[in-house]
């Protein structure tokens, strides 16, 4: 049952969770966004380590090298990483507009506002 | 298996991921995820992936914590404390059952650097053999990045010229707030 | 101001030269090493980016105008896009850079070097963009 080459990404579904665990549990809209970013970064972890092959080297081709990793998925994540900060400075963008209108980036606190403005 | 730079690595990623959770200075918090980044970039690099690490590292540990400590100059640097333990306890209870299941689906995958994996017999050969001859240049990711899949890092790179059309429309508003507003033009009576 | 930081400001003036070089040079030998158009971007940015954090965000404004940045950030997209319309007009498939020299291995090199040029430019005006726009938001707050 117990298969030590499993371990890796048992470790990141970990990470996963903490990033996961962030986003639901914490009101404070950067700290979500700070949970978001480990989510992300543990996903690109899990994909890149599944592209590893046991005694390969970095996919760059060059003398005396015949093993390398499969570079499919690491191009796949520099895709994803690049994404990633573009949708980070629009999601801060939001959290800076939200902060001007509401005077607070508290999730109860903004819900407490827009329920006070309906009532 | 895995080697001990890896458990290392990996000890200090969850023990950072804890400590963001726990942490109420929110500085901190970001500094915080630059490490984390920075880390996550060295573990990238052990696993052969240098361009993603090069990436990472760059991005991640540079212009994201940038970013986040601009965000927080503007707005406060403190979260307060939440005495919300119903949110915590859903969380607790999301995550554990969400963890569990993720975890039983890997116990069919290939172990670790498993050379007979089926995700290493499918595209990546043809890339790995072909594309020195093919395209001539030695950077198999560069190779795929820009030529195989050129059209992918295209709409990327439309992607992100999109983000900044985003955040310059975002900030095309005054500064001034609505409810700001409200206040300095009714004064005494406070806002809603 | 200008006597404040003096280590920062004369070290920095060494350094942020070094900085955009080694943009340059990850992002031609990104063919050979580790690296690209979209990490050169960054690097560049990142240059920019110590440039106002040192000598004061007007400075750096003056230096790099929003409005120039916007058209190297459109033309980075524009110029990846045209390859591919080259490519076609040359009578092969969209971004198919076999077509672009009498060479198909030069083609592709070609090919290449101009895409992850566009990725470069675009990707390093947004991220100068992005960090001007959000310590903009700051300062006029503070008026």
């Amino acid at each position: 049952m117990f298969d030590p080459g499993l371990l890796n990404y048992w470790i990141i579904m970990i990470l996963m969770m903490t990033g996961l665990y962030t986003v639901i549990a914490k009101g404070n809209l950067i700290k979500k966004i700070i949970g978001l970013g480990i989510f992300q970064v543990s996903v690109i972890m899990f994909f890149v380590s599944m592209g590893k092959v046991r005694g390969g080297t970095a996919p760059i081709a060059g003398e005396g090298f015949e093993v390398f990793s499969n570079p499919v998925p690491h191009v796949l994540m520099l895709t994803a990483i690049v994404v990633a900060v573009a949708t980070l400075a629009f999601a801060l963008a939001l959290v800076v507009r939200i902060k001007e209108e509401y005077d607070t980036i508290e999730e109860d606190e903004i819900r407490e506002l827009e329920a006070g403005e309906e009532g | 298996m895995i080697d001990i730079l890896h458990i290392i690595l990996f000890v200090f990623l969850v023990a950072i991921g804890i400590a963001i959770i726990r942490l109420r200075d929110l500085f901190a918090a970001v500094m915080l995820a630059g490490i984390f980044s920075l880390l996550s970039a060295t573990l990238f690099t052990v696993m052969d992936a240098v361009d993603v690490a090069f990436t990472e590292a760059a991005v991640g540990a540079g212009i994201s914590t940038l970013l986040m400590l601009a965000t927080l100059s503007v707005t406060s640097s403190e979260e307060k404390p939440t005495a919300n333990r119903r949110q915590a306890l859903i969380g607790l209870i999301v995550v554990t059952f969400t963890g569990a299941a993720l975890i039983y689906g890997t116990l069919d995958m290939p172990s670790y650097g498993d050379p007979d994996a089926p995700i290493h017999h499918h595209m990546a050969p043809r890339f790995i053999e072909d594309s020195p001859e093919e395209i001539g240049i030695p950077n198999q990711v560069t190779s795929v990045l820009a030529s195989y899949r050129g059209y992918d890092t295209w709409g990327e790179t439309t992607v992100i010229l999109a983000a900044a059309i985003g955040v310059m429309l975002l900030f095309a508003t005054p500064v001034v707030s609505r409810r700001r507003e409200e206040e300095l033009l009714a004064p005494g009576e406070g806002s809603g | 101001m200008v006597t404040r930081h003096v280590i920062l400001r004369s070290l920095s003036k060494v350094l942020i030269p070094l900085i955009m070089l080694f943009a340059l040079y990850v992002q031609f030998h990104g063919d050979y090493g580790p690296g690209g158009g979209f990490q050169a971007g960054v690097i560049f940015g990142a240059g920019i980016i110590l440039y106002s954090l040192i000598f004061g965000l007007p400075k750096a404004r003056m230096v790099f105008r929003l409005r120039v940045l916007q058209i190297i950030m459109a033309s980075g997209v524009l110029l990846y896009g045209s390859v591919g319309i080259a490519t076609i007009l040359k009578g092969g498939n969209f971004l198919d850079y076999n077509v672009l020299a009498h060479d198909p291995v030069h083609g592709q090199h070609l090919g290449i070097l101009l895409v992850e040029l566009g990725v470069g430019l675009t990707v390093c005006s947004v991220m100068a963009t992005l960090f001007f726009l959000f310590t903009e938001r700051r300062r006029r707050e503070d008026v």
